[in-house]
């Protein structure tokens, strides 16, 4: 099968890597564990609405929700793969990974269009 | 080629090893590529739990004290621990990586590889240290 997408999924799975490898610990720390366990004062609801009310803040939030997610689609793929042995069901697997990172794309767009 | 060659309608069975679906297990550099690979499940979820945070946040505050509640139970706190150690391999293995995926030439030479992934963890360090000035604002 020829697929002139390929470079493209690449591109995506590349650029959620480096989203996820250099956003998410800090995120993950903080709003995982550190805020929830007390470690460090939690910002209030009201603070963080108002950030998000912001188109910057909504654009950054869009791009740490759908990239990383086309990042694990990518990467998820190939493990199910080799890992599996599920060369087989190549199409069938490229479908639920890249469509689930579509609907969390959409999904994560729609909510921050809303807010 | 043998001259006594026989054609049958059928194909003939090749001999192929069969790989245990555990190949991964053998040697601790497959090990180490099988977990790297798995860090995106958990970078994955991560990004669920975000966009959940998104979803609680536009839905008032009652909502999202909600969504706190939830994250403070044990199983979310068991959660977030593994995730973050699996999330930090990512970075780790992504940081050291990006010089061999991407070959950065500076006046027609080689920015040499050290520099590359460098550059990349200082652009974490930056990047964490803000993200956290402006959530621990208040």
């Amino acid at each position: 099968m020829a697929r002139p997408i390929t470079p493209f999924l690449w591109l995506l799975f590349s650029a959620g890597g480096t989203v996820a490898a250099l956003l998410f610990p800090v995120h993950l720390f903080l709003s995982g564990l550190a805020f929830p366990l007390g470690w460090l004062p939690a910002p209030r609801y009201e603070s963080l609405h108002s950030l998000v009310e912001h188109p910057l803040t909504r654009l950054y939030l869009l791009v740490l929700v759908s990239l990383p997610l086309f990042h694990w689609a990518h990467r998820f793929r190939y493990t199910l793969y080799d890992g599996l042995q599920l060369k087989h069901l190549t199409a069938l697997i490229a479908v639920l990974c890249y469509g689930a990172a579509v609907i969390g794309s959409v999904l994560a767009a729609y909510t921050l269009w809303s807010i | 080629m043998s001259a006594g060659v026989r054609y049958t309608l059928y194909h003939p069975r090749w001999y192929r090893r069969r790989v245990s679906v555990w190949w991964w297990l053998q040697s601790r550099s497959y090990t180490g590529f099988v977990l790297r690979e798995l860090t995106s499940v958990f970078v994955a979820l991560f990004a669920l739990v975000l966009l959940w945070q998104i979803r609680a946040l536009a839905h008032g505050p009652e909502a999202y004290a909600r969504f706190l509640d939830r994250l403070r139970s044990p199983l979310f706190v068991a959660f977030h621990a593994v995730a973050l150690l699996f999330v930090l391999f990512h970075s780790f293995t992504w940081f050291n990586l990006a010089p061999k995926a991407m070959v950065v030439r500076l006046k027609g030479k080689r920015v040499p590889d050290l520099v590359v992934a460098g550059a990349n963890y200082a652009a974490w360090v930056v990047l964490s240290a803000a993200v956290a000035a402006l959530l621990l604002r208040g």
